[in-house]
């Protein structure tokens, strides 16, 4: 057993509880702020800050909702299961007791299958739709899935390698100490290929393909509506608030404050948006020939730096 | 054709073959009553009125104004106005023009796809009395017997300011409460399918595309 007592339990619990509202109003807001930075390199004003929150508001008392069977209801339900269940075993503040949430329960191959999981439900939940466009962005999003996923593997197994750990915390602690021992100095080549699958991972441009807005209407979520639709998006503002909190905590040294982590997750989140608002989408097959190519090689040559380091 | 609805809980379906009929279902809409606190409801209003997604579906020639509406200069996404691609997820159907009764059929497929509340603006002279085209034989002379309407942004054609303003128009109407076109649609849904049924004579889809 892992807890001594119900009380520490419950008291985890709800410090988890906590994390989760931050963590999704914060992944909100900073969906906001980048439509907004969009929107300025477009020429516009953009949206207000509290439109993301509206929306979701907005499709929550929506009067009617339909359904199309069981898997259509469960969709939403596992892709906000799997974004409650990769934070849960983060941790989100290094060195806080409260905001660590239940990272000495799992390790990090649980967080990287709770981000499958939430996809392969969405994937169950969209099929169910029956609608030919959700069939195509489901196709779309698990075929760049699974090829953004490699380079990605890559490069957590090299950083396993690197510091002989599979326990996120500890992975952080070995990052303290000043910017010199962040993996991105330590092991630049794991981050430079993490960091090309996280383009694909928040699918902006070039990576859009399976939101496609313009070819296939919005892909997967097309005929999710309502209350769906608002589950979705808080899963979304959570899972990608979430994801770049797992970058930050394996290749830029983790946080010790809310703030370090707001300015490191915006500044990470950053490098999706320049790629994104600087070029058009690509095509299906160039997205995957792009993963399995460059950044694949460079995650191979990342797992033999991490074993040069260890033998140096 | 005539008087072919029942007033009984299912629908007929009559437009399908047999094997079509197992396909669709044929339940009734029903209306829905606000949430019993009204300050609740003002609330959902408030919500409702700040996130306006409209359908991108462009039914005449007025939707060539809704194009601009997302462009720096006119940049209605300071209103909460975004396009949607699917009708699940939109809320507003903007008429753009006249309709076509080939057009009609798509806008009630589309329009009865929408989950309410929702909100109808008609663009143009053409949806409230024909237009220039008002002696066309294949052209909707007066829209709202047809589909309930919101909101009338006359002209030919309003420019995409006349948009805007009346998008903001629709935001008032709908704080106070007073949009309630999915309601009238489904309690004079009888007079509605009638109308309907009497100018698109190839009528092979369900009575009410759920």
């Amino acid at each position: 057993m892992i807890f001594d007592s119900m009380n520490e339990w419950l008291s985890k619990a709800g410090y988890f509880s906590l994390t989760l509202l931050i963590v999704t109003f914060y992944g909100l807001f900073v969906g906001a702020l980048i439509e907004r930075i969009i929107a300025k390199v477009q020429g516009r004003i953009g949206i207000p800050y509290s439109q993301p929150f509206i929306n979701i508001l907005k499709n929550f008392f929506k009067r009617t909702a339909i359904s199309h069977g069981i898997m259509f209801y469960l969709g939403p339900v596992f892709r906000i299961a799997g974004g409650i269940g990769t934070l849960a075993f983060i941790p989100v503040i290094y060195g806080s007791e409260m905001f660590s949430n239940f990272s000495t329960a799992g390790d990090l191959f649980l967080v990287i299958y709770f981000m499958f999981f939430g996809q392969l439900g969405m994937a169950l939940g969209a099929g169910e739709s029956g609608h030919p466009y959700s069939a195509i962005g489901i196709a779309r999003g698990l075929s760049q899935m699974t090829a953004y996923e490699v380079p990605f593997a890559l490069a957590v197994i090299s950083i396993v390698i690197q510091y002989d750990t599979l326990s996120l915390t500890e992975i952080v602690a070995a990052q303290q100490g000043g910017w010199q021992n962040w993996t991105v100095i330590t092991n630049w080549v794991a981050t430079l290929a993490a960091m090309l699958a996280l383009l694909g991972m928040t699918g902006y441009s070039p990576f859009d393909i399976f939101l496609a807005p313009q070819e296939i209407p919005i892909g997967p979520p097309t005929e999710f509506h309502s209350a769906y639709l608002s589950l979705l998006q808080t899963n979304r503002a959570l899972f990608g608030a979430t994801k770049l909190i797992l970058f930050m905590n394996l290749f830029f040294g983790g946080a010790t404050g809310w703030g370090e982590l707001m300015i490191k997750t915006f500044l990470i989140y950053m490098v999706a948006i320049v790629v994104g608002v600087a070029f058009p989408r690509f095509r299906v097959d160039q997205a995957i020939r792009f993963f399995f190519k460059i950044p694949t090689l460079i995650g191979v040559m990342s797992i033999i730096y991490a074993q040069m380091l260890l033998t140096a | 054709m005539k008087n072919s609805l029942n007033t009984e809980d299912t629908l007929e379906n009559s437009g399908l073959t047999e094997e079509e009929q197992l396909l669709f279902s044929n339940a009734r809409p029903r209306a829905y009553e606000p949430y019993p606190i009204k300050a609740v409801e003002d609330f959902a209003n408030w919500a409702r009125a700040n996130s306006l997604w409209i359908l991108a579906f462009g039914t005449g020639c007025g939707a060539i104004e809704l194009r601009p509406l997302m462009t720096a200069r006119f940049d209605a996404n300071r209103f909460g106005v975004a396009g949607r691609p699917t009708p699940r997820q939109s809320s507003v159907f903007i008429i753009g023009g006249y309709a076509s009764v080939k057009t009609l059929k798509r806008i009630i497929r589309s329009y009865e796809q929408m989950q309410g509340p929702k909100f109808v603006i008609c663009l143009g002279i053409c949806p409230i009395n024909g237009g220039m085209y008002f002696d066309s034989y294949n052209t909707i002379n007066q829209f709202d017997q047809y589909i309930p309407v919101d909101l009338y942004a006359t002209g030919c054609m309003p420019r995409p300011e006349a948009l805007v303003a009346s998008i903001m128009a629709l935001q008032k109407k709908i704080k106070a409460g007073e949009c309630d076109g999915a309601n009238r649609y489904v309690e004079n849904f009888d007079w509605y399918k009638a109308n309907q049924k009497k100018v698109i004579k190839n009528w092979d889809m369900p009575d009410y595309n759920w």
